[in-house]
């Protein structure tokens, strides 16, 4: 199988310039400015079938041409790289070991959409993403592939590399632009969508870090190689994180498609000690559980969604039968909770009450009446907030009580004095 | 200009209308609580959701914008269903300590409960517990973070209204409080304004907690007598329970909307300028030193105008009005002193001391009426011109209407004044320095009192309202002038404002078209 995105990995020094230059480094940036438009290069995007790799599986070069080149404004490309989803620690790897094919892709998706200004937004518990990257910066600059006219051709481009501040939400791209505006992380209300009214009032485009240091090879040999690797309207490959009770926890780099029963039993080596497998979330702890049954499922943002999950930021947890799901679900929605950025009130106050619910049903001070309330709480949050993390916590703190409904009910206090009501 | 339809019933609204002001329009009333008309949208209570037909999710109505063909419910199951869930999360962490909250009885959580609500609590856990109640963040305002539902507009107020930016929302999720910045007080010239439009219980008027239930309140319209904005205020008072606060009447001034004077504001100084309302009154009419009748004094000005009249000696007459005075008032005093006892100096351009101004409400002149003294009284001399000929003792008799004058001439000035004039009358409504110096005091009313108008900076004629009657022995001042007129033979015959004002309209030709009717709780501007 062939490697894109974790093609240097093992490559010694790999997140040197100089490494990354032997294998035809900065190539394609250089054929995207010197021998194609910008309309060619979102033309080869949109053919790619490359999707968003951040968790919304939106088409990349689609995101792309959304950008109002009539608009007088500068436009912006900021690169997503705060990874705060439980079950999720693949961009870390590429800022680690490849942070030149990242800055490779930021000129090309630069040039596609007319802007000469990127930032890349690291989360800031990555204390050595943030060194590697901006050392790599540095050391584009001084060779001369960031900065003005780049590689003798005319282009200019400044790449910031800017440190979150340790809130989850900031990975919600409306709430990362206001925190790369110096404000509080809160969710845009949306429309406009940044495409028009971007950071700073201009248009943006939020890339996530693996999506964007696919563009380098799809440019290089071209988008029908890249759609061919992965399914029908899911090109390429994607990096699986995997997580929990498998013997070989780590990043894959799988083609989009592979299926999960494939990626914990062949590649993470299945489950340790001869246990069964009880339950997987597929694509970070936002993602609605998955039952043993349900993990021939591919692993495509489509197929993914049929089934009522999500493919997500690709963060795959596995919990074997010894997992008590009623804590697991306690461990997601402290989460949640602590989480939840407090901007809207179902998902502020929700989320806080789903918590304390569950905590009190793992701790076995629970009644009959908590149970039966909890899905109509949860639910209610779903649908009814500024952004998708309401949607997430309805969906996923669900998932696990309509999908290990007896185990919830076997913590309840079996009381003579358990009321129907209060 | 989109065409839709909001409950079955049609309304076309400009481009970039939204649904809930579209609703506004057509008198159906959606929810809110972060919407506020004069603040930035901010759609994080998610109260006002409603059914867009051709939409999956409900949509906020507070942010959507209205298209053409669209067609909204506001009443079907599936929002009434997430009003009441939306109340249940905001209540989740809500003290419900109503009983000794002051914003009961005005309280968005309890009206919203009541016609949304009515669910069976579901809550079975202890409450988030935030850390400052009763708690003063300035000189003028209470901070609950408890009773906040984190709405924001106060944070929004602050930031684009009165551009001081005091507010913030702090920590995360349902720890989440509003405070003021460290180090910083809520203390700017508007910050009673976010009591006003807090929804709930969370910011409380330092000067109005616990003074009143706001149910025992009577409202009545009136515009602020602080300076020529005239920003329209409400006059919240109650009678029944003088054995409170030492027999006021007036609890608290509210601003009243007008988009074209002071939308939705007043200013601090404003906002509590009413105490002199029922504090410091001049109660009866006082003839050197001694209570007397109003019959005797009647008898006390006109001994000294009759013959002044009779002998045509009413330039030996000096009268200081003042743009404190309704339009009426001044008509009356025009009538009375400039017709009927012609000859009479007549100024109210009484000099001020700087006053402070800003370039939103705060006006330098703090006379609510100087625009209508101007057109109504027409002076033809001033004021420095009338106290010089009293100190010389070329006038007999002084006739002062409300105006302190130790406080611009000086206590010297005012005894020889006293001393030199034959009769210095006051008519006033509160006790001041100058009350000592004049021989006669005569009570009369506030403008919570008055019928009348105003006319502002702007040149808009607006009316106040009598809240209740004047205090004690108070009457109103072109009540006083007419009792003398009918001693005197010349009687001028009015029995309410109404018809003072219908005889402004007639002789002065700005005032003209203009009737009480037509001016209505809005106001209209003078003709050029």
């Amino acid at each position: 199988m062939e490697k894109i995105v974790t093609r240097h990995f093992d490559v010694p020094n790999s997140y040197l310039l100089e490494t990354y230059l032997k294998d035809n480094g900065y190539a394609a940036a250089r054929k995207a400015i010197t021998q194609m438009t910008p309309a060619l290069v979102i033309d080869e995007v949109k053919k790619s079938n490359l999707r968003g790799l951040g968790g919304a599986g939106f088409p990349t070069g689609t995101k792309w041409s959304f950008i109002p080149q009539t608009n007088p404004k500068p436009k912006y490309l900021v690169i997503n790289g705060d990874e705060g989803e439980p079950g999720t620690f693949k961009d870390k790897y590429i800022f680690e070991l490849d942070p030149h094919a990242l800055l490779e892709g930021i000129i090309i998706t630069c040039f596609a959409i007319g802007s000469h200004k990127a930032y890349i937004y690291i989360r800031g518990e990555y204390v050595k993403s943030l060194q590697r990257v901006q050392a790599a910066v540095d050391e584009a600059y001084k060779a001369g592939y960031l900065g003005k006219g780049i590689m003798g051709t005319g282009f200019d481009i400044d790449v910031v590399v800017h440190p979150g501040a340790g809130a989850y939400i900031c990975g919600e791209e409306t709430a990362l632009l206001e925190s790369l505006e110096g404000k509080k992380g809160f969710p845009r209300l949306k429309p406009p969508f940044p495409a028009v009214v971007g950071l700073f009032g201009c248009p943006t485009v939020i890339n996530n870090v693996e999506t964007i240091s696919c563009v380098p090879p799809i440019i290089n040999k071209g988008a029908e190689w890249y759609a061919k690797l992965g399914c029908e309207k899911n090109g390429g490959n994607r990096l699986f994180c995997v997580s929990g009770h498998v013997v070989k926890p780590g990043v894959y780099e799988l083609p989009n498609g592979t299926t999960l029963r494939e990626i914990i039993y062949d590649h993470a080596g299945g489950i340790p000690n001869g246990r069964k497998l009880k339950a997987v979330i597929p694509g970070g702890i936002s993602a609605p559980l998955l039952t043993p049954d349900q993990i021939d499922v591919k692993m495509d943002f489509d197929s993914l969604k049929a089934i009522g999950s999500m493919a997500g930021s690709g963060g795959i947890i596995v919990m074997d039968d010894t997992t008590d799901m009623v804590w697991a679900a306690m461990v997601a929605a402290r989460f949640f909770a602590h989480e939840s950025c407090g901007q809207c009130s179902p998902c502020r106050e929700g989320s806080g009450w789903v918590y304390r619910n569950v905590k009190r049903l793992y701790h076995g001070h629970a009644r009959e009446h908590d149970l039966r309330n909890l899905p109509g709480i949860v639910n209610n949050i779903g649908g009814n907030t500024i952004c998708a993390f309401g949607d997430a916590v309805s969906m996923s703190i669900g998932s696990y009580v309509t999908k290990f409904r007896s185990e919830f009910e076997a913590k309840l206090v079996k009381s003579e004095y358990a009321q129907p009501n209060h | 200009m989109p065409n839709l339809i909001i409950d079955g019933k049609q309304v076309e609204v400009p481009a970039g209308t939204t649904i809930i002001q579209a609703a506004d329009k057509l008198g159906i009333n959606i929810p809110r609580y972060c919407y506020h008309p004069a603040l930035p949208v901010s759609g994080n209570c998610r109260i006002c959701m409603v059914e867009v037909e051709k939409q999956p999710k409900l949509q906020i109505a507070c942010y959507t914008p209205v298209t053409d063909g669209m067609v909204v419910k506001t009443n079907s199951p599936k929002v009434l269903e997430v009003r009441k869930t939306v109340l249940e999360f905001l209540l989740v962490n809500h003290p419900v300590d109503c009983p000794v909250c002051d914003q009961a009885g005005e309280c968005k959580l309890q009206d919203y409960y009541m016609e949304h609500g009515q669910y069976d609590s579901r809550l079975g856990d202890v409450k988030v517990k935030k850390e400052k109640k009763a708690f003063s963040i300035g000189p003028t305002v209470m901070l609950d973070q408890e009773r906040c539902i984190l709405c924001t507009r106060c944070v929004r107020f602050a930031d684009n209204i009165s551009k001081t930016s005091e507010f913030g929302v702090f920590s995360r999720g349902d720890h989440s409080q509003l405070d003021v910045y460290p180090g910083k007080k809520l203390d700017n010239s508007y910050s009673g304004n976010v009591v006003d439009i807090c929804p709930v219980g969370a910011l409380t008027d330092t000067d109005f907690r616990f003074k009143c239930r706001v149910w025992y309140l009577s409202k009545t319209k009136s515009v602020c007598p602080g300076c020529s904005m005239g920003c329209n205020i409400t006059v919240e008072w109650d009678k029944m329970r003088p054995h409170q606060h030492k027999k006021a009447r007036v609890m608290r001034l509210k601003p009243r909307h007008n988009p074209e004077v002071n939308d939705y504001w007043i200013c601090d100084k404003g906002r509590y300028n009413y105490k002199f309302i029922d504090e410091n009154r001049i109660q009866h009419p006082q003839y050197n030193n001694d209570l007397i009748s109003w019959d005797r004094a009647i008898d006390v000005v006109t001994d000294v105008l009759k013959p002044l009249k009779d002998l045509k000696r009413t330039n030996r007459i000096g009268v200081i009005a003042s743009a404190q005075l309704t339009n009426e008032d001044l008509f009356v005093i025009r009538k009375f002193f400039k017709e009927n006892l012609k000859g009479s100096h007549v100024d109210f351009r009484v000099p001020q001391k700087p006053g402070d101004s800003d370039a939103f409400l705060i006006k330098a002149d703090k006379n609510p009426n100087t625009a209508g003294a101007l057109n109504i009284l027409q002076p033809d001399t001033d004021v420095a011109a009338i106290i010089q000929k009293a100190r010389a003792g070329e006038i007999d008799l002084l006739y002062v209407f409300g105006e302190d004058l130790v406080s611009q001439f000086g206590k010297e000035a005012l005894y020889q004044i006293s001393k030199n004039v034959k009769l210095f009358v006051y008519q006033g409504s509160n006790v001041n320095e100058t009350c000592n110096y004049a021989h006669l005091n005569l009570p009369s009313s506030v403008y919570a009192e008055k019928e009348g108008t105003f006319t502002n900076c702007q040149n808009k004629v607006q009316r106040i309202w009598p809240a209740f009657s004047p205090l004690a022995e108070a009457r109103g001042d072109w009540e006083i002038l007419a009792l003398f007129a009918a001693k005197l033979g010349q009687p001028i015959v009015y029995q309410h404002s109404p018809e003072i004002f219908k005889d402004i309209a007639a002789s002065f030709p700005a005032f003209s078209e203009m009737t009480y009717d037509k001016i209505s709780d809005k106001g209209m501007v003078l003709k050029a």
